[in-house]
């Protein structure tokens, strides 16, 4: 029993990166109608610029702060130059461009920073808390997560440029007529996807050690953890990528280790999607006849 | 006051319109495509005989992922279901071909129906459930069936041979024909190809092929016209899940090998890609997409031994954003615009400053 | 007084086909205009065209200053509201965010503003939580208008403003937009189709047939003038 609420806290832990990548990738499928498989590699390759930072010897929370600010340019920049191009394409080619996206970053990373694989420094101690219940690490990343998932409801909740945003990716055309410009809107949410993206890279590179194909995993499960909450709610993305972690614990602890692991979980979370095929918060694609 | 409101002119339908276009322009278009194919053909007979043995090997396997792109083609470019999981009836179908051969001494030619066969029921079979699915929920599903292959090869071992694979013997030509087994396997997998081409355009230009269209572009429409929505979108994936499959047979028997590695994820994307550059609700577009699956990834090494995959990506984001329609369907909208140009003065009673809208397809 | 609003020779495309022939249109300052026609005619290519949402050529001045060539958020920016066909209601988010929205180019008053559309509009004081697609069409309607007013436009660009909606609560409508214009000083673009209606309260009327106007005038002349009353008021 005991071993069973380790596994499941850890699992919370592993849940939340995947729920905050889980929430990019809804964000990003709300207001440009696109899964961005590049979402992992963008993490990846933040993560990258981070330890960067804290190897030429800055504090870890100083490295975390910049690389947000690049990440969050970053993101801005690739919507602009990358993504605009296809945004009145067929849905095909902007998914073709997400994955040449993902193999760019992944090879650029690897020949920056070869593929050997490196440890990443983690600003939480490694100590087991409440009768070992959870290790401190584990907490802190639910914290971080915690207070970043706080930050940007505020924000959607509270803010002009939150509310334009939310318009903007609900009803474009009534957004441009309240004077809001779509295209600074978007890319605002890709820099701000970007951003969460590479916080959850940080927190999960000192647990899974820092190399170029580090998110790939990462991805997938925030892939499956966004459908099955429902790829149009960020509430369902942050619940499905819990989900999620703690599944693949659970699966991983009692039912089959190793690879087949992953397998197991999808097909898991495939059968609850049978029953709600839209996911869990998702509401139906109404389409017009 | 301004003008009369006299000349009230009605309002032309499209079909009339793209009527005059297909009697005029298209029927000449029509003459030189048949002329152009033969000759093309032609071509093809007689390319393997100029080449090395290499280069007609590549060109055997650019063939046999056209016939696996066209599968995805019919799927996911007619039909608009999306899969990100054709890698795994590829493999299916390569698996089945080896163990057949391996086996029970099935000879090579006599796979392909099997193979053809066990693979349009799995696309029935998957095809059936994923009724339920959409977009980017079947993107998931597929794409954990891409995932799902190389574990379940390896976990199969007795029959597919686990992690080592199945070795296989390459397919001798008949004899007195003066051909070597790379020239051989060149023509099968060139007949196959064009049986394949004309397979698919028969259904895709006949009823089904409009269901399926019907299908993805207006499915509450189509189906309160009395289409059978179920039926045709499981055809679909079975039509689909055969082509591939045959491909994969032929790429057993071509390749001599298969192994749980070769089939990953990467398969099931590079198809995807293939289909997307070469035009994905075309025919012709998926000998582009083989082209591209085989000959891009090599040219990237070439061009940069550090980062290869960064060019494939790049040659990836260029091609989409010159040709957003893949390579045959921007050159179906051009030769349309064309026809357009060329026609419009001819269609009846048409004011010269109305134009339709341009089809795309 | 000079027209706040002119079309020259103004022509409107609907994707390829050309749909608006090179028109002729002005509002006057303080007025309400109406554009009336058949299904088709144009009438809302037109207003798109003013908005910068389609394709257009030929002059387009608003108080002056040429509008055709720019972007659509910039053309509200300078105090053209539009309230489209349909509503264009943010049908996931509540009333007080839909006028939020309104008010994003002018944030400063935004919060006495809102106040104002309250007084105007009961209605959405009572649902200002609601979502705005859980609103009846009447309230939808209502909303949008409240929204265009937020902008604290110059123009106020309307479409079809009765479209699906039963004739009291359209008649309703008709008097706040009444009201409107004599309290808020701005001029009204309308388009519509419920000529009859639409003719008592605008103070000049353009007629458009399949992209030309084929008629201009006072509303009243145009009320009067036989042919039209035959082919649009039905009497």
């Amino acid at each position: 029993m005991h071993e069973f609420w380790q596994q499941v806290f850890s699992g919370l832990a592993a849940g939340s990166v995947y729920a905050s990548v889980a929430l990019a990738l809804v964000m990003i499928y709300r207001s440009t109608d696109l899964v961005n498989f590049a979402q992992g590699e963008m993490a990846m390759f933040s993560t990258y610029i981070a330890w960067t930072l804290v190897n030429a010897g800055m504090p870890f929370w100083g490295a975390f702060a910049i690389t947000l600010i690049v990440s969050f340019v970053g993101g801005m920049v690739i919507e602009r130059v990358v993504i605009r191009p296809v945004e009145n394409a067929p849905v095909l080619a902007a998914v073709v461009v997400t994955i040449g996206l993902l193999l760019i970053f992944n090879s650029v990373a690897g020949w920056i920073y070869t593929y050997t694989v490196q440890d990443f420094p983690s600003p939480f101690p490694d100590r087991p808390l409440f009768h070992a219940l959870i290790t401190t690490r584990d907490l802190g990343v639910i914290a971080v997560t915690l207070i970043m998932l706080v930050l940007l409801f505020l924000f959607f909740r509270f803010t002009s440029t939150g509310l334009a945003m939310r318009a903007a990716a609900q009803n474009p055309a009534s957004a441009r007529l309240c004077g809001i410009r779509v295209g600074r809107m978007l890319a605002i949410g890709w820099g701000l996807a970007a951003a969460i993206g590479a916080t959850a890279g940080i927190m999960v590179a000192p647990v899974l050690f820092l190399d170029p194909n580090m998110m790939g995993g990462v991805l997938l499960y925030a892939f499956a953890g966004a459908l099955l909450g429902g790829i149009t709610s960020p509430v369902g993305a942050v619940v499905g990528g819990l989900i999620v972690g703690v599944t693949e614990n659970l699966v991983g602890t009692y039912l089959i280790a190793s690879q087949l692991k992953l397998t197991v979980a999808l097909a898991l979370i495939i059968l609850v999607l049978v029953f709600r095929p839209n996911g869990l918060f998702g509401t139906a694609i109404v389409r017009r006849v | 006051m301004e003008k009369s409101s006299a000349a009230i002119v009605p309002d032309t339908p499209s079909a009339e319109r793209y009527g005059a276009m297909t009697v005029g322009t298209w029927r000449w278009i029509g003459t030189w495509r048949w002329i152009g194919t033969l000759a093309l053909i032609a071509f093809a007979i007689a390319l393997p005989f100029t080449l090395s043995n290499y280069h007609v090997f590549e060109l055997t396997l650019v063939m046999i992922y056209a016939i696996a792109v066209l599968g995805l083609n019919i799927l996911t470019g007619y039909n608009g279901q999306i899969s990100l999981g054709h890698g795994g009836f590829f493999a299916a179908g390569a698996y089945t071909a080896a163990i057949l051969m391996h086996r029970y001494g099935v000879p090579y030619w006599a796979t392909l129906p099997p193979a053809g066969l066990i693979c349009f029921v799995l696309g029935v079979l998957f095809g059936l459930p994923a009724l339920r699915f959409d977009g980017p929920y079947l993107a998931l599903v597929t794409l954990a069936m891409a995932l799902a292959t190389p574990q379940l090869l390896k976990y199969f071992d007795t029959w597919t041979g686990g992690q080592q694979g199945i070795n296989l013997a390459k397919p001798m030509p008949p004899a007195g024909l003066g051909l070597d087994r790379d020239r051989w396997l060149y023509l099968i997998a060139l007949v196959a190809l064009l049986i394949a081409i004309r397979v698919a355009a028969n259904m895709l230009n006949g009823r089904t092929g409009r269901a399926w269209v019907a299908i993805r572009d207006h499915p509450i429409a189509a189906a309160a016209m009395g289409i059978d929505t179920a039926r045709y979108k499981t055809l679909a994936f079975g039509t689909s899940t055969l082509f591939t499959g045959v491909a994969g047979a032929l790429s057993a028997i071509a390749i001599g090998y298969v192994s749980p590695e070769s089939y990953s994820l990467f398969l099931s994307v590079s198809f995807l890609v293939g289909s997307a550059v070469g035009g994905i609700a075309t025919i012709g577009g998926a000998i582009v997409g083989g082209f591209f699956i085989q000959f891009v990834p090599n040219l990237a090494n070439d061009i940069s031994d550090a980062a290869p995959w960064a060019i494939y990506g790049l040659a990836m984001l260029l091609c989409m954003y010159t040709m957003p329609h893949g390579v045959v369907g921007s050159i179906r909208s051009w030769l349309t615009r064309l026809a357009e140009r060329t026609t419009v003065r001819h269609a009846a009673g048409g004011r010269s400053d109305q134009n339709d809208e341009g089809w795309t397809s | 007084m000079a027209p706040i609003l002119e079309l020259r020779s103004v022509k409107a495309f609907y994707g390829q086909s050309e749909v608006v022939h090179g028109i002729y249109l002005a509002v006057e300052e303080g007025g309400m205009t109406v554009l009336l026609g058949a299904n088709g005619a144009g009438k809302t290519t037109t207003l798109r065209a003013i908005c910068g949402m389609v394709r257009s050529e030929g002059e387009i001045l608003f108080a002056g200053k040429r509008l055709d060539r720019r972007a659509t958020e910039d053309i509200a920016g300078v105090g053209v509201a539009h309230v489209p066909e349909g509503r264009g209601t943010f049908i996931g988010l509540t009333v007080e965010e839909n006028l939020r929205l309104g008010g994003y180019t002018r944030p400063r008053n935004a919060p006495a503003n809102m106040e104002r559309m309250y007084g105007y509009f009961p209605i959405l004081a009572e649902r200002r939580r609601q979502q705005g697609g859980a609103l009846s069409g009447g309230e939808q309607q209502m909303l949008a208008i409240a929204r265009a007013l937020m902008m604290e436009p110059r123009l106020l660009v309307l479409d079809e403003p009765s479209f699906g909606l039963a004739p009291r609560i359209v008649e309703d409508i008709f008097k706040i937009v009444e009201r409107i214009k004599k309290e808020e000083r701005v001029s009204v673009l309308l388009v519509e189709q419920n000529a009859t209606l639409a003719l008592e309260l605008a103070d000049h009327a353009y007629l458009l047939e399949t992209g030309y106007v084929v008629a201009s005038g006072s509303a009243k002349a145009l009320a009067d003038d036989p042919q039209i009353r035959r082919a649009y008021l039905g009497y």
